[in-house]
């Protein structure tokens, strides 16, 4: 009875919060890493000094320290390495026996976005309808208290990049740590990347229900439609560019006449400028080529989610700087005559040919716990198994554009660790400290607090 | 005289042919030196397996097989038997008469396809056996299929033909037809509520009882009348005498209940609760009743009724005294269920073998196919995977699986065979029958996946 009077309360709380996120949303985008107490809120667990004494530290952008020290402090890594002194004053968490890994990321969910898949459509914000929907963002729906966020969390996923989808240009993404009582607590970067479907070669046909198929075309047909979906994408990045510019200048000039807001070209302005990078979903080769061709056409900064068949594009994804966000561990090879193995070893083909890639569950957040179990059956198949560990912590945050914050533990990144009595990427490994910017989360969960209630039940 | 003399010549000449063709097929096979996972007596170090006409026939040290005998070396690997998946639609070619909210007459047996590749991609994830069942559209559904999956062969070779038969039942969201959109202007199917399912199977159970009342008075000649077969109730009154397993869908933990006190009712057990996620809930009145329970490890919140599963649903279970499962429902999930089983280790804390028979024995148990398969044991069927490392590792491979001693996947032979299947690959592509649809050629076959995925999607996406 106690806790649940508790949990009402905190939900008057969480409201008022989210009421005040409305009003102040736009001064608090500037401060994004700025965090409140919050220590009433055990939920978002505690600041303070920390030292991770003893312990084994994977470091991932170096060697692995056998016996380490790493110092937390100010949210921040503060001190890492063999002879590292505590300083006076700090909690200390001896980790003999255990390991530090840095969280890890996932690159690639709809977290916050989709709370209940089947029978619930109002917990369920990722595709906004239209086919035009860059103003979207994915930051303005997130649930910062949805039962996904601490699941994922209690098992290493401190960071992951949550993605709209539907429609043609879906919208915008955000990068989120997996802790706050806010969006803006959470945010990392909350409008990252723009994400565009890109369009496929479609022969129609097919489909379980005959009334509803889109009729068959054969393929030059499918290849013409295709390209002028393209050329209709192209001419809407060069009217965003001419609205900018517009813009521009009337910022400089106010006796120019005022050029009208539109909502949607001022979002895709700095995507069709190349300032900020457009997640591409692509999987075939043929539209993973044609997704690269359109970066090379419109020089925009791109990215590529899914990637089955990315591997075989190697060339042009390296020509134009693109990397691929890989979500297709946990997914059967499309063709009956694809090798077994086929959607296992990409990442290995990946690394191999050179592209920057990591590894995503693609997952909409309930299994997003998942994550270092695709690096693991990636590494089964080919990926060494420090590749392996890269692909879910150092390469997603290169990738996200945060290399120098996250993804190893070093001086000065932001101090998201995870502490476990074995290797990150093994089902068997528990976690036994969590931190999220510099905070000590308890190892809680939706899922621990229903098996306490039942756990004991005669 | 004569006639018979050279009748039972023949039938003797027949008998020394069959004994030769099966000792063709069934080489002797021996695995040596292997760390062996037995799933029944522990974990043996350093163990050879001697494997005769399919059966495991010796398990120890040093052990000697005769010249022509395969052998295997299993120096620095790991062996368990072939997992066995207690909730599957692979090589299903229909999943669910959506029809009627009783649909007990039809039989899986019907729609399978032996060529399905999810067999082998099954196969190369480890597993051997699978329990098909009907899809759960309905509160009574149709007759399940247990089968190895003897890729290759016959679809008859498939149908363990002793395995006791089972049947379907569905309870909550899918025989409601949560997520169901009914065509405009039809009328909809009953039941639509909990209320409803619970009556639709108390209904037929009574129907059941009262058509094997008519059966058992007409053999007692107390009747004069034989009844006319009824192909609906006939699965029911083989539930009610115990001839027949039921494996019973649900998530929610009162409505599986509920379903055990219709059993009560009519005095029948329920053999397993699919999916019930909510279990843990209910763990002791499960394990009261013996009832076994078949479970995801850890999938949640994908709707409405698993948002209050947990991945320690398990532990609780197996506490409890429940036999437990873990299934995958999904040609994609069934290659790695046994990172499924290494999980149990994780919530909770089951010990290692007890969680490596959540994918081995327990389905054997809960499908009555225990007393040949699920365990490497002398004088099982030699179903057994061989594996890079410890199977509960995520860098473990399969390397080798067998059903009955003979090699259904082989890691190594499949990556040799790759360029040779390129190279007829690129033969048949420059067919004319296989050209492009563009330059005037039919479309190629749709992929077995898109197939399937459509009818998921009919039942709502979900089993």
């Amino acid at each position: 009875m106690k806790l649940r009077i508790t949990n009402y309360e905190l939900r008057i709380m969480k409201s008022v919060l989210n009421l005040c996120f409305s009003v102040i949303i736009c001064g608090l985008i500037s401060s994004v890493f700025a965090q409140s107490d919050g220590s009433q809120q055990n939920q978002t667990g505690r600041a303070g000094t920390f030292a991770i004494t003893n312990a084994r530290i994977v470091t991932v952008s170096g060697a692995v320290i056998e016996n380490g020290t790493v110092v937390i402090s100010n949210g921040k890594i503060a001190a890492v390495g063999a002879n590292v002194s505590v300083p006076g004053g700090a909690e200390i968490i001896d980790a003999k026996g255990l390991s530090v890994y840095p969280g890890m990321i996932d690159a690639g969910t709809n977290m916050g976005l989709a709370e209940i898949g089947g029978g619930a459509p109002a917990t369920i914000d990722v595709a906004e309808t239209g086919d035009i929907n860059s103003n979207a963002k994915a930051i303005t729906a997130i649930n910062p208290h949805s039962s996904h966020v601490n699941v994922t969390r209690v098992n290493g996923i401190t960071t992951v990049l949550s993605i709209p989808q539907g429609g043609i240009i879906s919208g915008q993404a955000a990068v989120i740590n997996l802790n706050g009582s806010t969006q803006a607590e959470l945010a990392i970067v909350p409008t990252f990347g723009l994400v565009i479907n890109f369009p496929r070669i479609a022969l129609g046909g097919g489909g379980f229900n005959p009334f509803a198929q889109a009729a068959p075309i054969d393929f030059s047909e499918a290849v013409k439609r295709r390209d002028q979906r393209i050329e209709d994408l192209k001419k809407l990045f060069r009217d965003a560019e001419n609205y900018a510019k517009a813009q521009d200048a009337y910022a400089k000039d106010k006796n120019l006449p005022a050029p009208p807001v539109d909502l949607k070209m001022a979002a895709l302005a700095p995507y069709a400028r190349g300032e900020k990078p457009i997640i591409f979903t692509a999987e075939r080769e043929r539209d993973i080529r044609g997704a690269a061709r359109f970066v090379a056409d419109t020089k925009v900064k791109g990215i590529i989610m899914g990637g089955q068949e990315a591997w075989k594009a190697a060339d042009e994804l390296k020509k134009n700087n693109i990397a691929v966000i890989y979500t297709n561990i946990h997914n059967l090879p499309v063709r009956d005559d694809d090798a077994y193995d086929f959607l296992f070893e990409a990442p290995a083909k990946l690394q191999q040919a050179g592209v920057k890639f990591c590894i995503s569950t693609g997952d909409g957040g309930a299994e997003v716990r998942d994550l270092p179990y695709h690096a693991g059956l990636a590494s089964a198949y080919g990926l060494s198994k420090d590749e392996a560990l890269k692909s879910v912590t150092l390469y997603p945050a290169q990738i996200l554009g945060l290399g120098n914050q996250l993804g190893s533990i070093d001086q000065g990144k932001i101090a998201n660790i995870v502490v476990t009595d074995g290797d990150i990427l093994e089902p068997r490994t528990n976690i036994k400290y969590l931190f999220i910017n510099g905070r000590l989360l308890p190892l809680t969960s939706r899922h621990t607090e229903l098996y306490e209630s039942f756990k004991d039940r005669k | 005289m004569k006639k018979v003399t050279v009748f039972l010549l023949l039938v003797s000449i027949n008998l020394i042919s069959l004994k030769l063709v099966s000792a063709q097929s069934k080489n002797e096979v021996l695995i040596s030196n292997a760390t062996v996972m037995t799933a029944a007596k522990g974990t043996l170090v350093n163990t050879d397996i001697l494997i005769k006409d399919g059966k495991i026939t010796r398990i120890g040290k040093n052990l000697k097989a005769s010249s022509n005998a395969q052998t295997i070396d299993g120096t620095g690997k790991f062996v368990t038997p072939g997992i066995i998946d207690c909730h599957s639609h692979t090589m299903m070619d229909a999943v669910n008469e959506f029809s009627y909210s009783v649909t007990s007459m039809t039989r899986i047996r019907d729609v399978l396809n032996p060529t399905d590749i999810a067999i082998y991609r099954g196969l190369a994830g480890g597993v051997t056996a699978a329990n098909l069942l009907h899809g759960s559209a309905n509160a009574i559904g149709g007759q399940n299929s247990t089968v190895k999956f003897k890729y290759g062969k016959p679809v008859e070779d498939f149908v363990i033909s002793d395995a006791p038969p089972g049947i379907k039942f569905a309870l909550g969201e899918n025989p409601k037809r949560t997520n169901f959109n009914p065509t405009p202007g039809a009328v909809p199917r009953y039941p639509r509520t909990r209320m409803g399912v619970m009556e639709v199977i108390r209904d037929a159970f009574v129907r059941a009882r009262d058509y094997k009342k008519e059966w058992d008075e007409f053999r007692a000649k107390k009747s004069n009348v034989q009844p006319r077969r009824d192909l609906e109730l006939e699965p029911l009154v083989e539930v009610i005498e115990g001839k027949r397993l039921v494996h019973a869908h649900g998530y929610r933990s009162d409505e599986h209940l509920n379903l055990l006190l219709i059993a009560d009712e009519f005095g029948f057990k329920v053999a397993t609760l699919q999916h019930a996620l909510e279990a843990y809930k209910i763990a002791p009145e499960i394990a009261k009743r013996g009832t076994g329970a078949s479970i995801f490890a850890d999938s949640w919140s994908y709707k409405l009724e698993a948002y209050d599963s947990i991945p320690y649903n398990g532990y609780i279970l197996w506490k409890n005294g429940v036999n437990v499962s873990i299934n995958s429902d999904s040609n994609e999930r069934m290659r790695r269920l046994n990172l499924d089983a290494a999980k149990m280790m994780k919530y909770g804390g089951v010990p290692e073998e007890d969680s490596l028979k959540m994918i081995t024995l327990n389905p054997a148990k809960q499908l009555g196919i225990d007393k040949r398969t699920g365990s490497i044991e002398v004088g099982k069927d030699a179903d057994i995977v061989i594996w890079t490392a410890h199977p509960f590792s995520v860098y473990a491979r399969p390397e080798i699986t067998m059903i009955e001693g003979e090699v259904y996947f082989d890691r190594g032979k499949d990556l040799t065979r790759r360029a040779e299947l390129q190279k007829e690959r690129e033969t048949l592509e420059k067919l004319d029958v296989n050209r492009p649809p563009g330059s005037g050629g039919t479309p190629p076959a749709r992929p077995s996946e898109y197939r399937q995925e459509d009818l998921d999607e009919a039942d709502g996406g979900n089993h």
